[in-house]
């Protein structure tokens, strides 16, 4: 018919005018994503290519898989992520937990406490641990005060202090999701499962737990990456010892001023970070982590 | 109804629960019969829920008794009451497929496999969904999740069965077919069950009693008809049905309004003030007959209302109350019909006209 056809091709028009209008209104986002991601990695790819001679080359590469100390590091990074993760779930699942439990104004002041943290700058708490746990740190006076014990115990420039650190900084990412499956599980389930018969442990097990899994396995997934690339904390608690691949990358810079094995590394970092949230997506939808699905 | 030897009756007794200044349940008592399927009826925040979850063992009374049979339940752990529950938003176990849901309650109990598996089919077909089982939950529709909800709740044989609107978030076609549904389960089952709506007609088709709550207190418990024919006050007889209240008064034999003797069959309340009870489908529009035993009012039409299958005609007594009369609509009778202005005789059959104790009572 003449009338419909009219139309149509009018309202084919509005469409498109309207996509036109939808890209030219998120084309300052889609530039800035252009200028501070996609063109700074591009060039880091680019550089981690080129050899001291200044010409193409594999030989960053190279070096990562000949000397022992490059696998080294990425052994202590995963180390030191893994292990800061599985602490960040012991501690934080049982108080996410608890506050999941507290009427929700009460639970909202832990919150509040939770992130309070992130008030104060990463170094400012990184430094305050080391003023704490530190040979003459108000940790061993007063536990030595106490009778707790009798030497002052290493508590910083080892492994104990880069984890202690980290976990403190990185409770809050873990609490979070997690906190917020727990709120979103109806209580009428655990009603269900209790009047189906199951005891309050095995109503937990059965139904709460694994309903609490996404945001559990979101929280350690976001710690765990954000392990991998940590760098002021390990480099001030672990006094040396613990060194990560972040770490390698500054020193390959301002010590050796080799611009192309500090590139290589980040690659290599970045392609495993993407790796691993590649594998993890295929386990949970990835925007259950934005806090977008449910 | 057929009593299952194994159901059991419940016993409540001067059970209160307040919530600050609320009194959700005032000192109710109920004597639920074994076997019976029983339906708490009232308006929202009237203390249904409060009064099932008091039965689950989800909400701790004030005081109060509670027995299953012979035994004191009143401080029992929810999880060892053994009553089965259907709870008005399915609360379906998401993490787990139809029959991971209907087979719950099993595997906590130990059955083992075979057996389990045999049980699952065997209450999926009861509510007519076998070869579900492996269905996740997100793929039922609202009938099919109550269904599952249900097959749930009956599958480790319960002998006392609670439900809370269970089928409110259904649309009516289903909702009318859930309810003669429910009603065959209950007969072939056998056990205790206590079902809440707020639904007066879901209430009458499928109790065999209903409770009427109202404030957190049983304002009557009877069976539908009774409960429909002979409201004992004002709040059941406006709740359930629709209805037009005459101020009566004591006198002669029975009651009188004005100056005129009222004819009634029923017994007159012990109470000071009095209502004559008219339901609309009872009363009727009379032409010049007088028939006999028939209470007659004059009044004058001040509304008349078509609604397809029926009228709705209000009417003005003189001493200004108003009477609502409904009648089928037959070829040609809507025209003969008296409009607003015109004067009508109304007529109540002396069987249908019932007084009842006014509010203070
Ligand atoms: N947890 C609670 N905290 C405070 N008040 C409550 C709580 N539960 C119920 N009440 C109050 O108790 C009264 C009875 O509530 P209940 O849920 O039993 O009503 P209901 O009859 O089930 O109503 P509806 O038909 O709306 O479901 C209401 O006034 C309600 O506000
Ligand atoms: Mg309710």
């Amino acid at each position: 018919m003449a009338a419909a056809d009219m139309n149509a091709a009018g309202l084919r028009r509005d469409e498109r005018a309207e996509r036109w209008r939808l890209f030219g209104l998120s084309s300052p986002a889609l530039l800035l994503v252009l200028v501070i991601l996609v063109i700074p990695v591009g060039w880091l790819f680019y550089v981690s290519f080129i050899g001291a001679d200044g010409t193409f080359s594999l030989e960053n590469y190279e070096r990562m898989i000949k000397r022992k100390s490059y696998s080294r590091i990425f052994i202590t990074t995963f180390q030191v992520s893994l292990l800061t993760t599985g602490l960040c779930i012991l501690i934080g699942y049982p108080l996410a937990y608890f506050m999941s439990q507290l009427p929700v104004k009460w639970a909202n002041l832990c919150l509040i406490t939770v992130l309070l943290p992130f008030w104060t700058s990463l170094l400012v708490r990184t430094y305050a641990w080391l003023v704490l746990l530190q040979k003459q740190g108000l940790v061993n006076q007063w536990a030595i005060s106490m009778g707790l014990w009798d030497e002052p115990l290493k508590f910083v420039h080892n492994m104990t202090g880069t984890l202690i650190g980290m976990v403190h900084i990185m409770l809050p990412f873990l609490i979070l999701p997690v906190y917020g499956a727990m709120r979103a599980i109806d209580g009428d389930y655990l009603k269900a499962a209790s009047n189906l018969g199951a005891s309050p442990r095995r109503a937990f097990w059965t139904v709460f737990f694994p309903l609490s899994t996404p945001g559990l396995f979101a929280g350690s997934l976001m710690v765990f990456v954000l392990c991998l690339g940590f760098f002021v904390t390990p480099a001030v608690l672990g006094g040396g010892r613990v060194i990560m691949v972040s770490m390698k990358i500054v020193s390959n810079i301002e010590l050796f001023v080799n611009w192309g094995a500090a590139s290589a590394l980040g690659v290599v970092l970045l392609l495993m970070t993407a790796v691993i949230l590649w594998i993890a997506s295929r386990f949970l939808k990835l925007e259950q982590m934005t806090g977008g699905g449910h | 109804m057929t009593t299952k030897p194994d159901a059991l009756p419940i016993t409540v007794r001067g059970v209160t629960k307040t919530y600050g200044r609320v009194r959700a349940l005032d000192d109710v008592s109920l004597d639920v019969k074994s076997g019976e399927f029983l339906t708490l009826l009232g308006p929202s925040g009237s203390g249904k829920t409060t009064l099932l979850m008091v039965l689950a063992g989800f909400t701790r009374p004030d005081k109060g008794s509670l027995k299953f049979g012979e035994h004191e339940m009143i401080r029992t752990a929810p999880h060892l009451r053994g009553v089965g529950m259907v709870f008005q938003n399915y609360a379906l176990f998401p993490h787990m497929t139809v029959a991971g849901n209907v087979g719950y309650p099993l595997r906590l109990r130990g059955t083992p496999k075979a057996e389990m598996a045999e049980r699952i089919e065997r209450a999926l077909d009861l509510v007519q969904l076998g070869g579900y089982g492996k269905r996740g939950i997100e793929q039922l529709s609202g009938g099919q999740k109550q269904r599952v909800a249900l097959a749930r709740s009956i599958v480790f044989e319960p002998r006392i069965l609670l439900m809370d609107e269970p089928l409110s978030a259904l649309d009516k076609k289903l909702r009318d077919r859930m309810q003669i549904e429910l009603r065959h389960l209950h007969e072939q089952l056998g056990m205790t069950t206590v079902y809440v709506t707020h639904d007066q007609r879901e209430a009458l088709t499928m109790s065999d009693r209903i409770a009427v709550v109202n404030h957190g207190r049983i304002m009557q418990l009877a069976e539908p008809q009774q409960l429909y024919d002979r409201p004992e006050n004002k709040f059941v007889a406006d709740f359930i049905g629709d209805s037009s209240f005459l101020p009566v008064m004591r006198g002669g034999a029975g009651v009188t309004f004005g100056d005129m003797a009222i004819r009634m069959d029923g017994a007159v309340p012990d109470a000071d003030s009095l209502l004559l009870m008219i339901r609309p489908e009872r009363a009727r529009l009379l032409n010049g007959e007088t028939p006999e035993d028939t209470n007659v009012f004059e009044a004058t039409v001040t509304e008349l209302v078509y609604q397809g299958e029926s009228y709705l005609l209000y009417a003005r007594l003189k001493d200004g109350s108003e009477i609502a009369v409904r009648g089928a609509i037959r070829e040609g009778t809507y025209q003969n019909l008296p409009r607003a202005g015109d004067t009508a005789r109304l007529g109540l059959h002396r069987a249908d006209t019932v007084v009842i104790a006014g509010e203070d009572a």
